[in-house]
């Protein structure tokens, strides 16, 4: 493949122009039409060039509760993965370097969890949640969001603290290091690009999930999902409105994902693909 | 530096929230109709006058709204203070303990100023369990510059059969004018609810007084195969994702010549702030076909009080004041007169601001509110009471798998027989595990 | 291998220390973990194994008591039901196939080191991966696919075709192809990490031996791929078998109930019949449907780490 003739070059470079295009293009025409006006968003001849508004986005951020639900997803996307990698590291570590014969089991244990469907745990999770008072709060989500993404980190933490040499935690050892200090004072410091990199991941699956969001939320524990699914029914009257407020809630975890495409993949195929 | 400014912010920040939590939260769920929007708009007006009672919003449209409130009151989960429900759930959920009462309205209420069916329509053993917000019943909209301009005259008692050819006559999609536009988004209270007005005069029932279903009897036959014709052949493209907020928006901008639905629409297609055909809406009653009965509806969406809300009192307060003679005029004064809530009050139909405003459609409103019969609403007798629905619990569930057959036809992945036939089976079926028949 | 020699005598070390202690530190680091998930996911499970025998109606608090194994029989005489259960093998295996083959196209385009800029490309063409679900299905059925104001209605009418109502008339294909748009990055990244492993040297001596470009990629590329592709194949089934957010925003399940996947027809079961029994019984297959997958991807992953370790 090293050997390309000069049309073959050409050609090869005209698809994967045309194909990232495409594929960004739906996501460019939203943020495109987040600065119209609402008329304009919903013409019928489609507009490239206009003089942009930003009263989508004052709408937004001012009159509408914007702020609160983007709150309450930083707080149960923050929140449910600072719980996470607290219950995970250990985990991962005592995986990593204290293997046992039930090891292998606990992990795939932890990865079944995984694939059992939200829908399976709904009406129970509901009916504890009323009686715990937890339903519609940011708390009672986030505790979800701890669970579903437990296996996850858990994995991916796995897989990066295999890749801390042995000799150093040997040595420290050797030196009186309890097992407390390997951890936090050794394994964490090597692994924590690893450990913010899955961070990240566990920040953008909870960030935009909606089953749970919608479900068990309504108004003060609602996240942006909610808050964007309140649009559904916007039909051509406030589109701007719509995509600005879709915008604002997408943009921060598309550029978090851009520097965590890798992890992502290790992560969603639990150290399969590296 | 930028780091201690969005810290100190943040700070503030929930200084502020602590300082608010010290009032009565209200949570406030409601449909997202342009009534109850202008309603959250007012919140200042009423934090003011009630200034330690704060009011937080969940707005949603009609299907969302009545899932949230039912699993949330059915479970006493008590996260809503106030809820918006209507006609059918009232009644039912009273029996089941789930609402307060409203007695002992205070005198300054005039609880006998409230228009009697509406009143009547959500009581339960004689007492008040919600206040209307606003009531309606359905008629029928027309251009009267397009039926001029085309010479026709629309009847005061038009019939389905007109109403089609007028649709024929009037479609003009090179003008995005559609002949007729209608409730395609399936659900009981949305597409079933104008459907079933459909049924009810082309002579079909839910239910024989056995309780069986007739739903391949012929009126539903006549009433499906005249909705889809209308709709197919003349309605809007979209029309499966179009519920009443949507047909009102395409009214209001001009693309619909007709449009069979409540009555609660005509102030805002009247409103030349929201409507571009606000000179030249008319009104005629809705149409017929075999017989009159049940041929319009009588809604009414209300607020009520969950058993289990924390903040009884200022809940109590909230509801008097939203569906009060003072609201009314306070919306008619801010807002224009033709937006006032209609249908829930003697006074604002004597109102002569009221009467200058809504002249076209106040007495045709009240006319149909008053003649709506949920006793009898159709030809046939049947063991239900409700027009566009069935007074009893599964009718949620019914008219929720009955509307997403009827959309299905529409969609045209259905044929006329086989959405009845599926229809049939399911109703059937749902009855059967419900313990409606002996055997 | 240096650092299995040394894991062995921490191994040792360990060993000093009394069995019955080392067994107990190790339950307090993995334990809180394990507890954390049991409780959340297994007991909830337990509890919706016990409403599906139960008669429990939400609208209907008088309709109480065991009900037999009714609520199975119910749910499986429903059409609607077998329709749901079908739906969600189309939508999984049509989408499926769709983002293996545009992935692995992707794939192969971004892994051409002629290909100017082909990171940052890549980094678009990534980009619907991260969108929150309701926001795709806002995009798509709204500013895509509105039959009146949509950028493809407007595509279809300047090209003097009649605009098509997708959702409507093709609900499952839309669907499809919404899933897919989403998705397709994920299989693009697995497979691009697994293309950039293969040895550069084994395609050049393909390549002087006089294969085509076809021939390497068929015998030398392909063969590598295929655990990457087998752990796609069983990561997007599960989350493909649970799509929810896209179904909610676009089709509520319609029309009819030709979008209405086991999860969405559960929720309704739930949250729009409110019978809860029926509910449950639903969620019961849905599980069992989840775990014929995941034994496979188990096995896989079980046989990943037998050879790491």
């Amino acid at each position: 493949m090293n050997k390309m003739s000069w049309p073959g070059k050409i050609g090869v470079n005209l698809l994967a122009w045309l194909v990232s295009i495409l594929m960004f293009f739906p996501i460019f025409w939203l943020i495109l039409s987040s600065f119209k006006t609402n008329a304009l968003a919903a013409a019928r001849e489609p507009a490239f060039i206009f003089s942009p508004t930003m009263a989508s986005y004052v709408n937004a951020l001012v009159n509408s509760n914007y702020w609160h639900y983007a709150l309450n997803s930083v707080y149960t996307a923050v929140g449910s993965t600072l719980l996470c990698v607290v219950l995970g590291v250990p985990a991962a570590y005592s995986m990593a370097f204290r293997r046992s014969k039930r090891t292998d089991f606990t992990l795939l244990w932890m990865l079944s969890t995984k694939m059992l469907p939200a829908v399976g745990v709904l009406v129970p999770i509901y009916i504890v949640y009323k009686n715990l008072h937890l339903l519609d709060s940011a708390l009672g989500l986030t505790l979800i969001y701890t669970a579903m993404n437990l296996p996850i980190v858990v994995w991916l933490l796995y897989t990066y603290f295999k890749d801390v040499p042995g000799e150093i935690l040997e040595a420290a050892e050797i030196d009186g290091a309890s097992l407390v200090d390997n951890i936090v004072r050794i394994v964490t410091p090597l692994a924590l690009p690893g450990i913010i990199s899955t961070g990240l991941l566990a920040i953008v699956l909870a960030w935009n999930e909606a089953f749970w969001a919608i479900n068990i939320t309504n108004v003060h524990g609602a996240t942006l999902s909610v808050f964007v699914s309140g649009f559904k029914s916007a039909r051509g009257q406030f589109w701007a409105n719509m995509s600005a407020a879709s915008t604002l809630s997408v943009l921060p975890i598309l550029v978090a994902g851009w520097f965590t495409q890798r992890q992502l993949v290790r992560g969603l195929t639990f150290g399969a693909v590296k | 530096m930028k780091i201690r400014y969005a810290i100190a912010g943040m700070v503030l920040g929930a200084g502020g929230m602590t300082a608010a939590q010290a009032a009565t939260q209200l949570t406030i769920a409601t449909v997202n109709n342009p009534q109850m929007v202008a309603m959250q708009k007012l919140t200042s007006t009423f934090e003011k006058k009630y200034p330690d009672i704060k009011l937080n919003w969940d707005v949603m449209p009609e299907n969302e709204l009545r899932q949230k409130v039912t699993v949330d009151i059915a479970t006493n989960a008590g996260s809503y203070d106030v809820v918006t429900l209507g006609a059918l759930e009232t009644p039912l959920w009273a029996k089941n303990g789930w609402i307060q009462p409203f007695n002992n309205l205070p005198k300054s209420y005039d609880v006998n100023d409230v228009i009697k069916p509406v009143r009547k329509a959500l009581s339960y053993n004689g007492e008040l369990y919600a206040l209307p917000f606003y009531a309606e019943s359905s008629f029928t909209y027309y251009r009267k510059d397009l039926f001029k301009k085309a010479g026709i005259q629309m009847p005061e008692h038009p019939t389905w059969k007109q109403i089609s050819s007028y649709a024929k006559k009037l479609n003009d999609p090179s003008n995005a004018v559609n002949g007729i536009c209608l409730r395609g988004m399936p659900g009981w209270g949305e597409n079933m609810a104008l459907f079933d007005t459909m049924v009810n005069t082309f002579g079909g029932r839910w239910f024989n007084k056995k309780w069986e279903p007739e739903l391949t009897s012929s009126g539903w036959h006549d009433a499906l195969s005249t909705y889809l014709n209308l709709l197919k052949n003349y309605g809007p493209s979209g029309s499966t994702s179009n519920g009443f907020v949507e047909v009102e928006n395409l009214f209001s901008n001009g693309h619909c010549a007709m449009w069979v639905d409540a009555t609660s629409g005509a102030g805002y297609v009247s409103d030349p702030k929201t409507s571009k055909v606000a000179k030249d809406v008319g009104f005629a009653w809705a149409p017929v076909a075999k017989t009159k009965n049940g041929s319009h509806w009588l809604w009414s969406w209300a607020l009520a009080i969950p058993k289990d809300t924390q903040h009884a009192d200022a809940a109590r307060k909230f509801v008097e004041w939203a569906t009060s003679k003072g609201y009314v005029n306070l919306v008619g004064e801010k807002d224009g007169w033709v937006n006032a809530p209609p249908g829930t009050r003697y006074s604002t139909y004597s109102n002569p601001d009221y009467k200058k405003a809504a002249g076209g459609y106040a007495d045709l409103t009240m006319k149909a509110i008053n003649q709506a019969d949920p006793n009898k609403p159709t030809e046939k007798p049947v063991p239900y009471t409700g027009i566009q629905f069935v007074a009893i619990p599964e009718f949620q569930a019914l008219g929720q798998s009955v509307g997403q057959n009827v959309a299905a036809a529409l969609a045209g992945r259905m044929s006329v027989d086989e959405a009845l036939e599926k229809s049939q089976k399911s109703v059937k079926s749902t009855m059967q595990q419900s313990g409606y028949y002996s055997k | 291998m240096a650092t299995r020699a040394i894991r062995s005598t921490v191994k040792t070390r360990q060993r000093q220390l009394g069995k019955a202690s080392q067994g107990m530190i190790s339950f307090l680091l993995i334990g809180p973990a394990v507890v954390y998930l049991f409780v959340w996911m297994l007991v909830p499970l337990a509890m919706t194994i016990y409403y599906s025998f139960r008669n429990y109606n939400l609208i209907r608090p008088t309709f109480t008591g065991w009900a037999g194994i009714a609520n199975y029989a119910n749910v499986l005489a429903d059409p609607d039901f077998l329709s749901a259960f079908i739906n969600t093998l189309v939508l999984v295996v049509a989408s499926l196939i769709l983002t293996i083959l545009f992935g692995l196209f992707f794939a192969v385009l971004y892994n051409n080191e002629h290909v100017f800029g082909r990171n940052i490309l890549r980094t678009f063409a990534a980009s619907p991966f991260f969108i929150m679900p309701v926001v795709t299905g806002l995009i798509w059925s709204n500013l895509m696919m509105n039959p009146s104001f949509g950028l493809l209605a407007a595509l279809w009418r300047g090209l003097g075709l009649v605009p098509i109502d997708f959702l409507a008339q093709f609900p499952m294909p839309s669907l499809v192809g919404i899933v897919t748009w989403q998705w397709t990055p994920f299989a693009m990244l697995v497979l691009l990490a697994s293309l950039s492993g293969v040895p550069e040297d084994l395609k050049e001596a393909a390549g002087l031996d006089g294969a085509g470009a076809w021939k390497t990629f068929r015998h030398i590329v392909l063969p590598q791929l295929g655990r990457p592709l087998y752990a796609v194949v069983m990561l997007e089934s599960i989350f493909f078998l649970v799509i929810f957010g896209q179904i909610y925003v676009t089709t509520s399940g319609g029309p009819g109930t030709a979008t209405t996947n086991l999860p969405y027809y559960i929720y309704l079961q739930a949250f729009s019949a409110y019978n809860i029994g029926a509910a449950s019984a639903g969620a019961i297959f849905a599980v069992i449907l989840a775990n014929i997958v995941a034994i496979f991807l188990v096995r896989m992953i079980y046989s990943n780490i037998q050879e790491e370790a």
